[in-house]
């Protein structure tokens, strides 16, 4: 099985967050929930670079392991999904999350968040696959279409790679041999205990 | 040859293109990598980026700007993450743990050495004296009630999924979490009022002096014969009184800012304030499991204190003296004196 990784290839990256919309639309994610977005990194000064950043199905998922209600579970291709019927909205997640991929539909109510939200690297839930259930609660199910994640496929620029984790590293890695540089991958290091030779 | 002209050209125009920045800072030109890290004007300007390792030994954590309004979204990469799960899963249920169990056995094993502390009869064995009225009682309970709940609630936090979700599966805990949750979060506020309410009710009699320091001296009654003196409070319930207004307070603090979360503090203030409330959660119960002990089964004549509210005078005598010697000069014809010998079996 394939180890499901993201790489954002911050010299390509444009910031034009076309990832971020087709996340939204894809998943018919609500108003206020962001399970992608940007980042600008020294924004407006020289060196300065964007990463598009969601979920990024770690090894020893931190979230996966602060759960109280172990509401987590790592999928055959090492996608990290969760179950919102269990979910209790503590936001414990949200803490131990190094890339601040835990959403929740609510802050307020004294801290009543409603059941989190994630990227789920467009594969799901624990609902049947295609089923309306899986649907409403985790948006669609690519990953089982065949299909990877959308942000990426779209990315226009292709800076944000999706796949296994070795081959979207080989393609970087001969990206950064044939013009020379690149910023590395951002956030493997935290995510996956290992990052690209570069 | 035409070729080799337009070569010729662009190739100068790349050179002037060059060139002409590095006019303007010849330092960084010769030294494309500025002692900030950056390069603003080096012979490659896209391959001399921000990365990774330079912030992180700027900051602790990556930061940007992003475009939409919510600005914890502007943290890209915060590691600290990985140390509050290490803390969450490796330390915390040990700690829970042992101060809980460790706890319970040392009452255990105080149990089997002194037994339970038996009431010394006297000729005013039978007489009873008010210790705390129906709104000491009240306060008292409500707070404990939601100190029960807080703890169990809390601490399912910890060990639910370890304990109870391997036996009940996790959708019936993942029920009873989700009420555990709204419990911790609504009981909190009855909780902290009555904490508030407590330390103005007692604090008066709580004040440390130099009663308590013989008390302390002499063991407090539990090691040896013989009390010694003693006013409202003993140095013990002191003792117990400043933990409840200390944890109390401390407990609300850093419950408040979880209650709403990110109102105060950025997401490595959130990590503190949890690290802070459980361990703190955990020694209060263990505390607490210790006053319960000491006021129920460890102590014959205690539990009326906060049951009826009237405790036999012996008792009090024995345990409160300088305090039943106040109360009879305040109240020599009150009603608390009035007797009520014990009926006849």
């Amino acid at each position: 099985m394939a180890r499901m990784k993201f790489l954002c290839d911050a010299d390509r990256c444009i910031e034009c967050n076309a990832c971020v919309t087709a996340c939204k639309n894809e998943h018919e994610v609500p108003w206020g929930i962001n399970r992608r977005r940007v980042v600008t990194l020294n924004d407006g000064k020289p060196g300065e670079r964007s990463v598009s950043m969601a979920c990024m199905h770690c090894t020893d998922a931190p979230c996966a392991a602060v759960c109280p209600v172990n509401c987590f579970y790592t999928t055959a291709d090492a996608v990290v999904l969760h179950s919102k019927d269990i979910c209790i909205g503590c936001g414990y997640c949200f803490y131990a999350c190094p890339f601040g991929a835990p959403q929740y539909p609510r802050v307020g109510n004294f801290g009543s968040r409603g059941k989190m939200d994630k990227c789920t690297y467009c594969s799901g839930g624990p609902e049947a696959d295609f089923s309306t259930a899986e649907y409403e609660k985790y948006g669609s199910n690519r990953l089982a279409e065949g299909k990877l994640p959308l942000c990426a496929e779209m990315c226009s620029t292709k800076a944000l790679l999706a796949g296994d984790g070795e081959m979207i590293a080989e393609i970087y890695k001969l990206r950064v041999i044939k013009r020379g540089y690149g910023s590395g991958a951002w956030g493997w290091k935290t995510a996956y205990r290992e990052t690209v030779a570069i | 040859m035409r070729r080799a002209t337009t070569f010729l050209s662009t190739l100068l125009l790349a050179v002037m293109l060059l060139a002409v920045p590095g006019a303007f800072g010849p330092a960084q030109a010769q030294n494309p990598i500025q002692a900030d890290g950056q390069n603003p004007m080096g012979a490659r300007p896209t391959a001399d980026s921000v990365n990774e390792e330079f912030l992180f030994k700027q900051e602790s954590k990556i930061r940007g700007r992003v475009s939409i309004p919510d600005g914890k979204a502007a943290n890209l990469i915060q590691p600290q993450g990985r140390e509050y799960q290490n803390f969450r899963e490796r330390w915390l249920p040990w700690i829970g743990a042992l101060t809980i169990l460790g706890m319970l056995a040392a009452l255990g094993a105080f149990f089997l050495f002194r037994g339970r502390i038996m009431m010394e009869h006297s000729q005013e064995s039978g007489k009873k004296i008010l210790r705390f009225n129906a709104f000491e009682r009240f306060t008292h309970w409500m707070t404990a009630v939601c100190f029960i709940i807080l703890s169990l609630s809390g601490l399912n936090y910890i060990f639910g999924k370890r304990l109870l979700m391997p036996l009940i599966g996790p959708e019936a805990f993942g029920a009873i979490a989700q009420w555990a949750k709204y419990s911790h979060v609504y009981l909190a506020w009855p909780f902290m009022l009555g904490v508030a309410f407590m330390f103005v009710l007692w604090i008066k009699d709580n004040i440390p002096n130099k009663v308590d320091w013989a008390w302390i001296k002499a063991g407090g009654g539990f090691i040896g014969k013989g009390h010694p003196h003693a006013a409202r409070f003993n140095a013990g319930q002191k003792g117990v009184f400043w933990m409840v207004a200390g944890f109390g307070a401390a407990m609300a603090a850093t419950g408040l800012m979880m209650l709403f979360p990110f109102a105060l503090t950025d997401i490595n203030g959130m990590q503190v304030m949890q690290v802070i409330h459980s361990v703190i959660g955990i020694v209060f119960i263990a505390g607490i499991l210790a006053h319960i002990y000491i006021g129920t089964l460890g102590m014959e004549g205690a539990y009326d204190a906060m049951g009826s509210g009237k405790v036999d005078l012996a008792w009090a005598r024995a345990h409160h003296d300088l305090w039943v010697e106040k109360e009879q000069a305040r109240t020599a014809s009150g009603p608390q004196l009035k007797g009520h010998p014990a009926p006849a079996e």
